[in-house]
């Protein structure tokens, strides 16, 4: 695009901004018609009017293409706000989108009247703005996109925080029953809860049941090992439970040492072995035998 | 110079670090205790580090020698009160203490001291005497 | 990306890898890290900080306050001029060490954070370049 440099958009979106603006939300609250109350008018306003400024400020420079440069990086900014908010607030990415898009038919109505001599003119600046504004449309996709995901991954979090209760079997002996798969994000969450707990119930064993790990390979073996040297680092010794044949087969074929572990095939046995550990011991009443 | 007191107690010296560790007093606190070991002939050594937020490799390694020359001197050390986040930082970092002995926090570590040396414990709150006292924090 | 604040240290003596520790502490919790990643990338800056000191004799720490996305992060960037590393493979294995240490510097800090670059000419000096995100 070689008309950019006299493109005429920049002079038109600073005169005629009042009047862009208020056509342009006029015609995104009569699209929205059939589904009112998401967005306010006054919020709307508000947004569009943020956006425009923000464009009028871009394209002084001239350089339509490069939305990723410096000088649209106001324009990002709000674009960026706006999506993440109504990815947050549940709307689809078209919705978003067509914020954006939406202002085509404003802009392009306006081009018609200011360029109406010059067709010529009318057709390459007509093909500037869309040009622009699609790749802004899609710039706000993009962003929704990922703040969909950074939802998804907190969701992720909280129920990674939710699946690794730690309880209290006995006193002063604690059970961490570990179901799914341990990975370094989880395992961090693991020790840190399995801590917490030593630090509020003094606890001086944990039990870490295993039976719901699906597999163990070098690196769930390094994430237990960790576990078990950061309990004793807080005075507590840790046993691991739940060691299925397979799971016994596996972590001596992959050579991972074990020794300085206690480890149990069942939650059972590593509950009597704490029991007795701390002093305790289960006896059976004669009477009831 | 700044310097981390040694308390003596019976035949157990403790040292409760209050300050940010730097590395000078952590060489001062090694020649200090190993000094006050043989001074006072301690059995037991008691390391608090429970105001510490942070133990780099420095600092680690500064633990780790000081109960590798207690033994030689014939005294067991326990470090305790370490903070969750710092156990986990260590671990991380590589470094998991095996040769000190640890406990959640004085009282423990006390009773780790007196149990590993044969002493008679005092207070009655070895779990097997204590059947209904749940243990304090 | 933005950088939203950035502070220069000087590591001259072992008083300021306290004073680097406490520096960056200060920045994490103004970032609102949680209190096991504060104490990660302080004990990783501390790491840093002494490698510095011991083998090239001092050395600079810039710390830069990162924004990106909506994500919160810092770096922290460790500059020294002194002899180098000649084989960076050999330096990042835990264990290894010209020095006195147990060699868990390098690798050991590369553990606490989520992002480590390091660039070392022979002669010329080191630059070790971390990031922790929120």
């Amino acid at each position: 695009m070689t008309r950019d440099e006299k493109s005429r958009i920049p002079e038109i979106l600073r005169k005629h901004e009042p009047e862009l603006l208020k056509d342009w939300v006029q015609r995104q609250l009569a699209a929205a018609g059939g589904r009112p109350g998401q967005l306010s008018e006054a919020a709307l306003r508000e947004e569009a009017s943020r956006f425009l400024s923000a464009l009028r400020e871009a394209v002084v420079g001239g350089q339509f293409r490069d939305i990723a440069g410096p000088a649209w990086s106001g324009v990002r900014e709000v674009l960026g706000e706006i999506s993440r908010d109504r990815a947050q607030h549940g709307f689809s990415p078209t919705e978003t989108a067509m914020f954006v898009f939406s202002f085509k038919e404003a802009l392009f109505a306006r081009l018609r009247r200011e360029l109406a001599a010059d067709a010529d003119a009318l057709a390459d600046e007509t093909w500037a703005a869309t040009t622009l504004l699609d790749r802004l449309g899609l710039y706000t996709i993009e962003i929704h996109q990922k703040s969909r995901e950074e939802v998804i991954g907190r969701q992720q979090q909280e129920m990674l925080e939710l699946s690794t209760p730690v309880v209290e079997l006995w006193q002063g002996v604690l059970g961490l029953p570990l179901i799914g798969t341990l990975d370094s994000a989880r395992t961090q969450i693991v020790m840190e809860s399995l801590l917490q707990r030593i630090v509020e119930t003094g606890a001086t064993i944990a039990v870490i049941d295993i039976t719901g790990v699906p597999t163990v390979d070098t690196l769930v073996a390094q994430h237990l090992l960790k576990t078990v040297a950061a309990a004793r680092l807080m005075g507590a010794d840790c046993i691991i439970s739940g060691i299925r044949p397979q799971i016994a087969q596996t972590i001596v074929h992959l050579g991972v040492d074990l020794q300085n572990v206690i480890t149990k095939a069942t939650l059972a046995d590593a509950f009597a072995i704490a029991l007795q550990r701390t002093g305790f011991a289960v006896q059976r009443l004669p009477h009831r035998a | 110079m700044e310097r981390i007191p040694i308390l003596k107690m019976g035949e157990f010296v403790l040292v409760s670090i209050q300050v940010d560790m730097h590395d000078q007093l952590a060489m001062t606190l090694q020649d200090d205790l190993t000094a006050q070991i043989v001074r006072s002939r301690a059995k037991g050594v008691l390391i608090d580090i429970s105001a510490l937020e942070i133990v780099d490799s420095f600092i680690g390694r500064m633990l780790g020698n000081i109960a590798s020359m207690a033994r030689v001197l014939d005294a067991e050390t326990v470090v305790v009160g370490m903070r969750p986040a710092v156990a986990i930082t260590l671990v991380e970092l590589g470094m998991a203490l095996p040769g000190v002995k640890t406990a959640l926090n004085v009282e423990r570590g006390m009773e780790l001291l007196r149990a590993t040396l044969g002493t008679p414990v005092e207070t009655g709150r070895a779990p097997a005497e204590s059947p209904n006292g749940h243990p304090q924090n | 990306m933005g950088i939203l604040r950035t502070e220069k240290l000087a590591v001259d003596s072992a008083d300021d890898i306290v004073r680097v520790r406490q520096v960056v502490r200060a920045w994490a919790i103004e970032r609102r890290f949680s209190l096991v990643d504060q104490t990660k990338l302080v004990t990783a800056a501390s790491e840093l900080a002494r490698n510095m000191l011991l083998y090239a004799g001092g050395g600079t720490v810039e710390l830069e306050s990162l924004e990106e996305q909506g994500r919160h992060g810092l770096r922290l960037t460790f500059e020294d001029h002194g002899p180098g590393i000649a084989d960076i493979g050999l330096a990042m294995k835990d264990g290894y060490t010209t020095g006195s240490g147990l060699g868990l510097g390098l690798g050991g800090a590369k553990r606490l954070v989520n992002e480590f670059d390091i660039q070392s000419r022979p002669g010329v000096g080191t630059s070790i370049r971390i990031a922790r995100w929120r």
